[in-house]
């Protein structure tokens, strides 16, 4: 198994830690796991974006010219990255502030109203974990438990209370996740 | 024969009035005769003697006139590139902060090239000591113009005098780094005349004895001669230094801690 | 079991160097690599081993502290990216000179000037060729991994202190960047004062009545001798060359092509190998891990069984070089690279090989 992802949006939505989780949950359940972040003078509001790729063998190319999945959660990285998912591979969208929507007919499409359901939460920093969980249910390449587990090494031990209510969010992602289109 | 049977009826104990240091190697010394570096040398190895610290002391050399003291000084020491003396000796000391470290530089390499380095040291108040030999100009390479040259100065690359407008004012670095809350002994001596000689040795040792206090950089400038760049006899150059270096460089200490 | 984290490159690279025992690090910042001394300042190491760490007022402080260091028995290292690596040279070349036991990392970016933050592998000629003033080489590793950056720093210490010689890490931005798993090792003592003495009795430790004082110099103004003492350092080389040579290679049994290529080039070029083995294309890849010594003696016997060989790096063709050196045109030998800043992707570099030779 070998699954390549691209995780794109604003700087300060969690875009790279949320890679960072899958990584460590990856890591807990034995997996090779590499995270690439576009890096330079991006701040928060600006563009960011994380390869993470989750594989059984030792893991290759860090730069990827096509994607297993997308998960874009705004409409630039929608235009940047729409067009590199495989044909038969999966998008995952947030549709909050989206206004030209995935237009491809060869691949999967799945909508995860994450912001709208973070702002229903305790805390709107959940909306990270909210969209992990709707990948997690298309994708279940790491288990749950793996997912706490990981959760726990990627999170200081002085944020080790906000566990509860992440695991939460993650479990409500699987939830509300809907398919938009199956090929 | 007949030369060494004269010298040994002169060489006897009641006849000594001074004996080198055993820190000071044999080889004779790189320096012109009747330049102030020698007796710097001296100055550094008698205290290091008399703290007992041969073991317990790595020296840095420079760039510069002094850039073989390694040949002179009997005990461990690095050469540094031009300059990057206070670099070294940071690493060192904090390396082993129990062993006494020291910078022996001129002014080309310690107020011009080595500047940042300086400054820095001295800001970071690294427990080391610096001594900084002055004689206003680049010894070495030939007689070139140094930051700090007196205004009016002929040397190689002033030959008409160093002209401030458009080559700066000298720069006092020893005033300078007094500024720095890094430093707690900063002072400014010479090596003309015996009563600077044992007043110079006295800041010396002081510097030396500092490190042990682990309160910041004790830094010596010690005014000099440069005869051969000023194109003076020695006499003639010791007098010029007083006429004109003492007046810009006050002999004196700049910045004593309280005891 | 062994401890596994999830690093960056220059994180690993400073973990490994708490625990591979250094004593000193001083470093300055500048991006792709201030990881390395943010995760070190972060740490403590003082309090972990008692290694020093110490933010120089520049590149040129920062190695000349490493000289110091060096000069004086311990194990000190420093890091900077491309811009910084040229402002060390000088520093870098009486470490040489000297004949000093060191570790520089250099996390490569986009040249020249000041170029740009995203990875490069355009300073390949700098660490290979020399870099500052005089004949004089680098012992120089090329990590293709997180966990490659995290061994390479002991195994460049061992290196450096076996040939007493200055060690260079060539990595790049992205693997100064991205995150992968790391196993990560024992904590290893430092050195007490006496075992470094006894490891470096050359070193300036203080002169007792045991020895002769020790002078750490680059500086002979006789020119009979700087010429023997060159030819010392030329004969430390040559055995370097015969006893260090380190490579990998992957599909190299039945290749009619060969991608030769180190770094993050060569973590591509194995995703260009899966891509083009699917089109029937039978490559394989040789990975230099020494870029000096290079490994010379074996790619010269793979160039014998291949019919072209494609040179692939973040440069504008430097290491292609060293290639054709080695193959002594027996083979025809192309490169294909991205500059300032850009990764070619694993479909680039096939279609690149398929024009070059197909």
């Amino acid at each position: 198994m070998t699954e390549e992802i691209i995780i794109a949006g604003f700087g300060g939505q969690g875009v790279l830690s949320m890679g960072k989780i899958m990584c460590y949950s990856g890591i807990v359940q034995g997996q090779e796991v590499m995270w690439m972040p576009s890096y330079g003078p991006e701040m928060r509001g600006g563009t960011a974006n994380v390869t993470v790729i989750i594989s059984d063998d030792r893991i290759s190319s860090p730069i990827i010219n096509e994607f297993d999945t997308a998960i874009i959660l705004n409409q630039q990285s929608m235009d940047k990255f729409e067009s590199t998912v495989k044909p038969g591979g999966t998008l995952i969208y947030d549709p909050n502030g989206i206004t030209r929507h995935p237009e491809r007919k060869d691949i999967n499409i799945y909508r995860v109203e994450a912001a709208a359901e973070a702002a229903k939460m305790e805390t709107t920093k959940t909306f990270n974990m909210i969209v992990l969980g709707g990948f997690l249910k298309i994708k279940p390449i790491v288990k749950m438990e793996n997912v706490i587990a990981g959760l726990k090494k990627s999170l200081p031990e002085r944020y080790h209370h906000m566990i509860p209510v992440n695991e939460k969010a993650v479990k409500r992602g699987t939830e509300i996740v809907q398919e938009v289109q199956k090929v | 024969m007949a030369e060494n049977i004269v010298n040994n009826d002169i060489i006897k104990e009641e006849n000594l009035v001074y004996k080198k240091t055993d820190l000071l190697t044999d080889k004779s010394l790189s320096y012109c005769p009747g330049c102030g570096h020698g007796t710097a040398h001296r100055l550094v190895m008698e205290v290091v003697e008399e703290l007992n610290a041969q073991d317990q002391t790595v020296g840095i050399a420079p760039v510069g006139c002094s850039v073989l003291a390694y040949e002179f000084m009997d005990i461990d020491m690095q050469q540094a590139a031009h300059g990057r003396a206070p670099a070294l000796a940071t690493a060192i000391k904090r390396l082993y902060p129990e062993k006494y470290v020291f910078t022996y530089q001129g002014d080309g390499d310690l107020a011009a090239i080595g500047t940042a380095e300086t400054i820095h040291a001295c800001n970071r108040g690294e427990n080391i000591t610096i001594i900084f030999v002055n004689n206003g100009i680049y010894g070495m390479t030939g007689g070139q113009m140094a930051p700090t040259t007196l205004p009016g100065m002929r040397s190689s690359t002033s030959p008409y005098g160093r002209e401030v407008e458009s080559m700066g004012a000298p720069m006092k670095m020893t005033e300078l780094v007094a500024q720095l809350p890094g430093t707690y002994f900063v002072t400014r001596q010479a090596v003309h005349t015996p009563s600077a000689v044992r007043k110079a040795k006295k800041a010396i040792k002081k510097a030396f004895e500092n490190q042990k206090l682990k309160k910041g950089l004790s830094f010596v400038e010690i005014v000099s001669n440069c005869n051969s760049g000023w194109k003076m006899t020695p006499v003639k150059s010791n007098e010029w230094m007083v006429d004109n270096m003492f007046p810009f460089y006050p002999i004196g200490d700049i910045k004593v801690p309280e005891e | 079991m062994k401890e596994l984290r999830l690093m960056k490159g220059n994180e690993a690279i400073a973990e490994a160097a708490i625990r591979a025992g250094v004593d000193g690090y001083f470093g300055y910042p500048i991006t792709p690599q201030s990881e390395v001394l943010e995760y070190l300042m972060l740490e403590k190491p003082e309090e972990r081993t008692g290694m020093v760490v110490l933010q120089a007022e520049s590149e040129v402080a920062a190695i000349n502290m490493v000289y110091g260091g060096a000069g004086a028995g311990k194990m000190v290292m420093t890091s900077s990216s491309s811009p910084g690596i040229s402002l060390k040279q000088e520093g870098i070349t009486y470490l040489a000179g000297a004949e000093l036991p060191c570790m520089i990392l250099n996390v490569v970016r986009g040249g020249p000037g000041l170029g740009t933050i995203q990875p490069a592998q355009s300073d390949y000629f700098q660490a290979v060729k020399g870099g500052g003033h005089g004949d004089y080489r680098l012992i120089v590793l090329a990590p293709a991994s997180v966990q490659e950056m995290y061994d390479f720093v002991e195994l460049s210490f061992d290196l450096a202190f076996k040939y007493r010689n200055p060690a260079l890490i060539l990595s790049d931005g992205a693997i100064g960047q991205m995150m992968e798993k790391v196993e990560i090792g024992e904590q290893k003592a430092r050195l007490t004062d006496a075992q470094v003495k006894e490891r470096c009795p050359w070193a300036t430790t203080g002169k007792d009545d045991n020895r002769e004082r020790n002078i750490i110099t680059s500086l002979d103004l006789d020119p009979n001798q700087q010429e023997i003492f060159n030819e010392k350092l030329q004969a430390k080389y040559k055995v370097i060359e015969e006893n260090e040579v380190r490579f990998e290679e992957i599909q190299t049994e039945d290749a009619e092509y060969l991608f030769v290529a180190y770094g993050t080039s060569s973590r591509i070029c194995q995703k260009s190998i899966q891509l083009a083995r699917e089109k029937g294309i039978k490559v394989g890849l040789f990975r230099p891990i020494t870029l000096f010594p290079f490994p010379v003696e074996r790619l010269k016997e793979l160039s014998k069984k291949v019919k072209g060989i494609l040179s692939v790096e973040m440069s504008a063709g430097q290491m292609v070089e060293d290639v054709k050196l080695a193959v002594e045109c027996k083979v025809p030998v192309e490169h294909y690279g991205r500059m300032g800043g850009i990764i070619p992707t694993p479909g680039e570099v096939v279609e690149a090989l398929e024009q070059k030779f197909l």
